[in-house]
């Protein structure tokens, strides 16, 4: 059994009410680090944890902190990025769910880490029911004295407020965020500055992610140097990974990172394995954006060792054989998949959602789902391959904020690992299209390929 | 009838602007539109975004720019039941084309269209963040998981039913 951070008293009933989560040692972590920790000797110990943040980037949580401006007369805000809106991931969700108050005191901790006196939670705003359970606990928080004016006596005061957004994944984004929580567009913001120096209303603010907050929690309870232990090398303590796609076991787990990508695959303590007991043909480990990769490559890593659960692992190879940790959003296909579908629907989802800010993303995501519609359904030709492949190029590392790059890599991936599959369907459009008849949401007109 | 909140939705107006700094008072456009269209039908109207305007003391202009860019807010009237079914890729892996192909047939309706009797609009949407429950669909305020063709009948029906009472 692997050990557990997050989700230990995940099971506990009733954990979603303070008095519940108080009494199963909740808000301990806050009662040491306001009563007996300086704010910055809890950065320290962030730090020391070698915390990654949690929400895709992988950027060490301790030094982004130790980056926040403290020009006198200014306030700070921490802002904790609830919008999850990444295909295959759904973790943060299950923690503002079932712990809330395990976010709540995270926020605590951090916010009197970086003397913030106003937090905002900015949460997707599908997730309508979640607001209520949210505000239900800081209504106790503030109730039991951890929340509000001079709190537990330390002199430290803090609100936090919830901030439902409206349906635009480019708002998890940080300063698409901002943008979003200050009223306008979620359009993306050039950097520098960054928002650790003009973020929310132009002050200081750090953006962290739900579950990298969370963390700070048991970072607390048990020290930095301890939490290290969970893990191996640069990536230290648990992950939630959603993993969703053909698994028998769907959902979300907490794994020590020292576990084999097959072990979690395979195992019946984590996803026990492929339904009806089909082959597996490929995954993407961290959520859409981060390549995909064949089963192969997935399991063994360029120098032929066992893939692990790790940062460094699931990279190794880099993205010509590797891919990425991302947000943890483990999707899994088995070997009826076809990936070119697949990679369709991504990029029809990065086209629905590009902000429109940035030509290439703009045009070249709309371009790349109409010829990935045109080969999927048997109406493409050899060069449409290569033209994705020069759309995609066009598009990554051209725009303000990463949804281009977003856009681009499983487009890449999939080219680079499933080439065959492509051409299969510019070979056999008859069988392409027989395939995708019943699919009727494709069923209009197929636009022609611009520029083919 | 012209646009108007009742008292209570005015005090949570208020309640809602009071969570951020004095004069930056347009933080609060998102809430207050999510809270409109909940109260004024399901969806947008100009009108409607014109009196939000004005509870807010900011431009028309910025109210139109922030319902035209996110996907929740509805600027074309909606049915009663909003099935909003996500397509993207995990759903997709367990079978959402064919729940939205046998949504559309059980109602008669197009992505985008309502029912005749103005019960049901079918809306399909991108990521809703359930990809290990999928497929799934956003029905009101909660989601429905784990579609199947007999999930669907019955919510259908439980619809019609509440519609009825």
């Amino acid at each position: 059994m692997g050990r557990k951070l997050l989700l230990d008293k995940a099971h506990i009933e009733g954990i979603r009410y303070f008095d519940v989560y108080r009494k199963n040692g909740g808000y301990a972590a806050a009662e040491k680090a306001l009563k007996s920790m300086s704010p910055d000797q809890v950065t320290e110990e962030v730090k020391k944890s070698g915390l990654r943040g949690r929400g895709g980037a992988g950027f060490p949580t301790g030094l982004k902190w130790s980056f926040l401006a403290k020009p006198e007369g200014v306030p700070r805000y921490l802002v904790c990025n609830a919008d999850e809106s990444e295909p295959g991931t759904f973790k943060d969700r299950y923690l503002m769910e079932f712990l809330p108050h395990l976010l709540i005191e995270g926020l605590l901790i951090s916010s009197y880490a970086l003397g913030a006196n106003t937090t905002y939670i900015y949460i997707r705003g599908e997730y309508a029911w979640i607001p209520d359970i949210l505000e239900e606990a800081i209504a106790e928080a503030h109730k039991n004295g951890f929340l509000g004016k001079n709190i537990l006596g330390s002199g430290f005061d803090l609100d936090i407020y919830v901030q439902r957004g409206a349906g635009a994944y480019i708002c998890g984004e940080e300063t698409a965020l901002i943008e979003s929580l200050e009223g306008k567009r979620g359009n993306p913001r050039i950097k520098p500055p960054f928002p650790a120096v003009k973020g929310l209303y132009q002050c200081p603010t750090v953006v962290n992610n739900v579950e990298t907050l969370a963390t700070i929690v048991p970072i607390i309870n048990i020290g930095g140097d301890e939490y290290v232990k969970y893990g191996t090398g640069k990536s230290t303590g648990t992950k939630l990974i959603s993993a969703c796609g053909n698994l028998n076991k769907p959902g979300v787990y907490e794994i020590e990172m020292n576990i084999s990508v097959e072990e979690f695959i395979y195992s019946d303590e984590y996803c026990g394995g492929i339904p009806n007991g089909k082959r597996l043909k490929a995954c993407i480990p961290g959520g859409s954006s981060v390549p995909i990769v064949p089963a192969n490559l997935l399991l063994t890593t360029a120098k032929g060792e066992k893939r692990m659960m790790t940062y460094e692992s699931l990279n190794d190879g880099g993205f010509a054989t590797g891919t990425m940790m991302g947000s943890g959003g483990f999707i899994v296909l088995d070997e009826d998949q076809c990936v070119v579908r697949h990679t369709l629907s991504l990029a029809r989802f990065y086209h629905h959602e590009s902000c429109g800010q940035c030509s290439p993303c703009r045009e070249g995501t709309g371009w790349m789902e109409k010829v990935l519609k045109n080969i999927e359904h048997g109406k493409g030709k050899m060069s449409d391959i290569d033209l994705l492949w020069d759309i995609q190029r066009k598009i990554e590392g051209n725009t303000i904020c990463p949804l281009g790059d977003a856009a681009a890599w499983p487009v890449a991936a999939a080219i680079r690992h499933f080439r065959d599959e492509f051409e299969w369907h510019v070979l056999n459009p008859d069988e392409a299209q027989r395939r995708n008849f019943g699919l009727a949401h494709y069923a209009d007109p197929l636009p022609v390929a611009a520029a083919v | 009838m012209a646009v108007q909140f009742s008292e209570e939705k005015l005090n949570k107006v208020k309640e809602i602007i009071a969570r951020y700094p004095d004069g930056k008072q347009k933080s609060a456009l998102i809430p207050v539109l999510h809270l409109a269209q909940e109260s004024f039908g399901g969806w947008l109207s100009a009108d409607t975004m014109d009196y939000v305007a004005g509870l807010l003391q900011i431009e028309p202009i910025e109210v139109y720019e922030v319902a035209t860019f996110y996907s929740m807010f509805n600027l074309q009237p909606v049915g009663k039941y909003l099935f909003e079914v996500c397509q993207t890729g995990p759903c997709m892996l367990r079978g959402s084309d064919d729940i939205i192909h046998y949504i559309k047939e059980k109602l008669g309706i197009k992505n985008g269209e309502t029912t005749a009797d103005g019960l049901f609009t079918l809306k399909t949407v991108e990521c809703l963040g359930a990809c290990g429950y999928a497929p799934m669909m956003q029905l009101g305020k909660f989601y429905k998981e784990h579609l199947t063709k007999e999930k669907i009948d019955q919510i259908i029906a439980e619809c019609r039913a509440q519609a009825n009472n």
